[in-house]
């Protein structure tokens, strides 16, 4: 067999992987040698290239594999990677005013997060678990030392030190897994391993490797029970570090647990199912129920998001291209409210600094009526009220597990968001129902922007739902 | 007619109202009156428009009429609107009433005008939208959608216990209706179809039949309310400011049956033949159980709130009989019901909005000072009270004969509670309007004013009216009822031999 030898036309599909890459080092090299001054240049620069690097995606998207197959850019792919460009590049637009505000202006930040992104892409382009694993930890690495960032802060510090030591803990166990599979099946690639599977039940080393690798990604998700980190590493990371962790890095994960489970291991759905499906029940109910004693918006958000992703695996459970569909569904929700959110969050500023506390939310309808209105619609939509686009990604979630015959896990499901409901409508009765407190600072330019584009997909989903269903739809049938 | 898709404006109008409220800058007296202004006339005109569908409606016509549909969430689901006899007068009483909830806020909403005259027209497009719904998925978001602008409509301009209030309202009828989703879904895989006139036409196999309609039931019977998860009414009805009240007891409660008599009857016929014994037990209950607790109240809001869980029961029973009086007195019992409970809540605001107060003990003698007032209120409860020649009576007594050629015992019970109203509502009215005038804090109130006058008066006319002459309702729903009975005998009769058949080849 005569080796192929690659054309640079051949590497097409990685072009905009190759841009956030090229893109990072020379921006570092900017930074290294600019200092600080060069934050602001090195920042727009940053969004520029996720931009770009989005527009490559959109407009001229090539499919088709690189590397022998390691690398898959596909209709999957690419609508998780324009979400996860999206919530990256608002994550960096968000901290620009944080950045001023409270001295925080770091080049290393936005190429950090761009590098993030770049592992990110490559964990949703991953065509084998060689790759899957590079790409991760690429994000991992990245996120570990955004985490600690503000280093004079006992808590960032304490935050990036909690996540590097659990997360490395959890990629130790996913390799682990991935060995395991590796060893039954004999195989590295997603597409191979899938031919392997003839029978309809794993063999317990494979089932063994499925569980390991299950637990890695659980906690990069943070589905229970890997979500012991996310309250604290939500409340003591930086603001605008925590909107990025809640959005797209889970957004990735997501997506890679999707390709890994349906792609390679689609034969043997009845072993890793009841995984799923136990996670998905547990999350559901803990992101329900301990929300419910929160004081502090940030460990709210972050119980929030692990209920979320609950919600999210209802629609793995089912195994099917509808439930695909849905999961790509909520996670287009998931984005836009989760950007919302933190762009309130990040608003919360008076003259002494940042709050974070519910309470310091009272009577905002009084003192700023549209951020209020915007807000509760985003609390709306979180608690998956109709018309908000909220209900629409609960909606195809659980029509998947219905059709799948999952009842137990819908009934539980749609009965935790009533739960859920309670704490979403308690940030609404502080803000309408209670009595006014002390005013915000004004919203920045910035924030007014990601807070509106992301009200306007949160409402007007219900009018105009064509062109995200049928691009997931599109993107979940290339997976079957 | 449909050629201008007539349900599509008449259930949007009102958020153009919205958009002109939303152009009202300032918060002055005259911003104020602006605001006020511009929600009476949308809703004036909503209701104006609203009477063309009246016009243009087909009496012979069983099925859905004016209908639209167009694509919606990607093919499966649609965006299809229709009325036909049995929702259509829903959607006539729910834009008539909308006017007096504006008039009835007029000087007792000061603060925050703009919030709630917004929230009041989204409410308003929301339950139209209920009403014309032929997509169950369009259904749920009209259903649902409508909890979020009463919800603050409670808790943002509710009395002391608003909070409390607001909560279990929004928590509770949440919780009935999610349920109802998960059965949609399930009903979607089975008919492959969320199509309201199609799904009437598809046969759910039996066991399914079952669940779902106990799923639907959850929902709308906490909707209604009926004993025993009705506890969230009388908290909202007492917390919410007037007009909130008038939309809870004139609307929103009307949502449960129009529900069983959409979904749960044409759609699960064995299973509504098997539950209603179960419908008619909790049914008398709730009328004879609430008509007893109401004889207890202090509260006026409260009495009427139970007053209106017990009249919810002679609905519940008359839909259930599944003969032509019991379902033809449910939906006038309804609509009797919308204008009654109504203009009694508008009744209570008369006098709340002068002493601020809603306890019994609080009022007595009014008679003396506002012998308007006393005749406007006498004629209203005794509409309650069903008494023959108001539109209360015809109602009670067409599904109390339903439920007499249905179940006897049931008829007999229910009738209790036709003697008990008699009972609490009398009580009331004795204390509040009769009696020497001895407090000294009444003695200054005033009489019925222009404005309270153009609320209660068309009520009047309308309950007095109804009362001797119901035809112009019936002629609107007997084809669509007609139709319902014979598909539902028809479903039954096929039910049953399925059954014998079965049986007959298991020996």
């Amino acid at each position: 067999m005569q080796a192929e030898i690659l054309q640079f036309s051949d590497l097409a599909p990685v072009f905009p992987e190759l841009l956030l890459a090229v893109g990072a080092l020379v921006l570092l090299m900017v930074g290294a040698f600019g200092g600080n001054r060069s934050t602001s240049v090195v920042t727009g620069m940053c969004v520029a290239l996720l931009a770009i690097a989005g527009l490559m995606l959109v407009v001229s998207p090539n499919y088709g594999e690189v590397f022998n197959g390691s690398f898959v850019q596909d209709a999957f792919s690419r609508y998780m990677k324009v979400l996860v460009l999206i919530g990256s590049g608002f994550a960096i637009a968000m901290s620009v005013a944080y950045a001023r505000s409270q001295n925080f202006d770091r080049f290393e930040y936005p190429i950090l997060i761009l590098l993030a992104t770049l592992g990110m892409m490559m964990m949703l382009s991953a065509g084998d678990l060689i790759s899957m694993y590079l790409g991760l930890e690429l994000q991992s690495l990245a996120l570990y030392v955004v985490a600690a960032i503000n280093r004079d802060s006992v808590r960032s510090t304490e935050a990036g030190l909690k996540y590097f030591v659990l997360g490395a803990l959890s990629s130790g166990m996913l390799l682990y897994g991935m060995s395991f599979i590796y060893g039954f099946t004999g195989q590295i690639e997603f597409s191979a391993i899938a031919e392997t599977l003839t029978t309809e039940r794993a063999s317990l080393g494979l089932v063994f490797g499925i569980v390991f690798m299950l637990a890695g990604l659980a906690f990069k998700i943070s589905a229970v029970p890997f979500h012991m980190w996310t309250p604290d590493v939500y409340e003591g990371a930086p603001t605008p570090v925590t909107a990025f962790f809640a959005a797209a890095p889970k957004i990735a994960a997501f997506g890679m647990m999707v390709r890994v489970l349906v792609e390679a291991l689609g034969g043997v759905l009845l072993d890793w199912q009841q995984i799923i499906v136990f996670m998905a029940i547990m999350s559901m109910a803990l992101g329900s129920f301990a929300a419910i004693g929160q004081k502090n918006i940030k460990r709210l958000m972050a119980y929030s998001s692990i209920g979320h992703m609950g919600y999210a695996m209802v629609g793995l459970a089912a195994g099917t291209a509808v439930g695909v569909e849905g999961v790509i569904v909520y996670m287009t929700a998931y984005l836009a409210m989760t950007l919302g959110a933190f762009a309130c969050i990040l608003s919360m500023r008076r003259k002494g600094g940042m709050v974070e506390e519910i309470a310091d939310l009272s009577g905002l309808s009084r003192t700023n009526l549209p951020m209020a209105i915007l807000l509760a619609f985003i609390m709306f939509s979180l608690a998956g009220i109709p018309p908000f686009i909220g209900f629409f990604a609960k909606f195809y979630v659980f029509i998947a597990a219905v059709e799948a015959g999952l009842y137990p896990l819908a009934i539980i499901g749609i009965l935790t968001s009533v739960v859920g409901c309670y704490y979403y409508l308690r940030v609404i009765k502080v803000m309408f129902f209670d009595e006014p407190s002390d005013e915000f600072l004004p919203m920045s330019g910035e924030m007014k922007i990601v807070l509106g584009i992301s009200s306007a997909v949160i409402c007007l989903f219900i009018l105009v739902p064509g062109p995200i269903v049928e691009a997931a739809s599109a993107a979940a049938n290339t997976l079957f | 007619m449909s050629d201008w898709s007539i349900l599509s404006i008449t259930t949007f109008l009102p958020l153009v109202g919205v958009l002109f409220i939303l152009l009202v800058r300032g918060d002055d007296e005259e911003a104020k009156k602006n605001i006020r202004r511009v929600a009476l006339i949308t809703t004036c005109f909503t209701f104006v428009i609203s009477l063309f569908i009246w016009g243009g409606f087909t009496y012979e016509n069983p099925g859905f009429q004016m209908v639209e549909k167009y694509e919606w969430l990607g093919g499966a689901f649609s965006y299809h609107m229709g009325v036909d006899g049995i929702s259509m007068l829903f959607v006539i009483l729910t834009t008539f009433l909308m006017p007096f909830c504006i008039l009835a806020s007029w000087n007792s909403i000061q603060n925050r005008v703009k919030e709630y005259m917004i929230a009041f027209l989204v409410l308003e497009t929301l339950m139209i939208g209920v009403f014309c719904a032929l997509d169950l998925v369009l259904f749920y978001i009209f259903f649902e959608a409508g909890l979020i602008p009463m919800f603050l409509i409670i808790g943002v301009w509710g009395g002391a216990r608003r909070v409390y209030a607001s909560y279990k309202f929004f928590l509770y009828t949440l919780l009935g209706s999610v349920l109802m989703l998960i059965a949609i879904m399930s009903m979607y895989w089975q008919a492959g179809t969320l199509d309201i006139p199609q799904l009437m036409q598809h046969d759910f196999p039996a066991s399914m039949q079952t669940w779902l309609w106990l799923a639907f039931f959850a929902s709308f019977a906490v909707k209604m309310p009926m004993w025993p998860v009705h506890t969230w009414l009388p908290d909202a009805h007492v917390e919410a400011p007037t007009a909130g009240s008038v939309i809870l007891a004139g609307i929103l409660l009307k949502m449960g049956g129009y529900g069983f008599l959409r979904f749960s009857l044409p759609m699960f016929p064995l299973a509504s033949e098997m539950f209603a014994p179960f419908v008619f037990t909790l049914s008398v209950v709730a009328i004879v159980y609430t008509s007893l607790v109401a004889l207890a109240q202090e509260d006026i809001k409260k009495l009427i709130a139970y007053s209106s869980v017990a009249h919810m029961g002679y609905v519940t029973m008359g839909i259930f009989a599944m003969n032509e009086q019991g379902i033809q007195g449910a939906l006038f019992q309804m609509l009797s019901h919308g204008i009654v409970s109504a203009a009694l809540f508008l009744c209570v605001g008369v006098i709340y909005d002068r002493m601020h107060t809603r306890q019994i003990s609080a009022y007595g003698g009014l008679v003396n000072i506002m012998p308007k007032y006393a005749v406007a209120f006498m004629i209203f409860t005794m509409a309650n009270v069903g008494l023959p020649g108001t539109s209360g009576f015809v109602g009670e007594f067409l599904t109390l004969v339903g439920a007499f050629r249905a179940n006897t015992w049931v008829a007999l019970f229910a009738t209790l509670g036709v003697i008990l109203s008699a009972a609490y509502a009398l009580y009331l009215y004795r204390r509040v309007v009769f009696g020497a005038l001895e407090k000294e804090s009444l003695k200054a109130m005033l009489d019925l004013n222009a404005r309270e006058k153009v609320i209660l008066i068309p009520l009047i006319i309308l309950t007095i009216f109804f009362g001797v002459y119901p035809a112009p309702v019936f002629d609107v729903t007997q084809a669509s009822v007609d139709a319902l009975i014979t598909n539902y005998q028809t479903a039954i009769e096929l039910g049953t031999k399925a059954v014998v058949d079965t049986a007959g080849l298991s020996h």
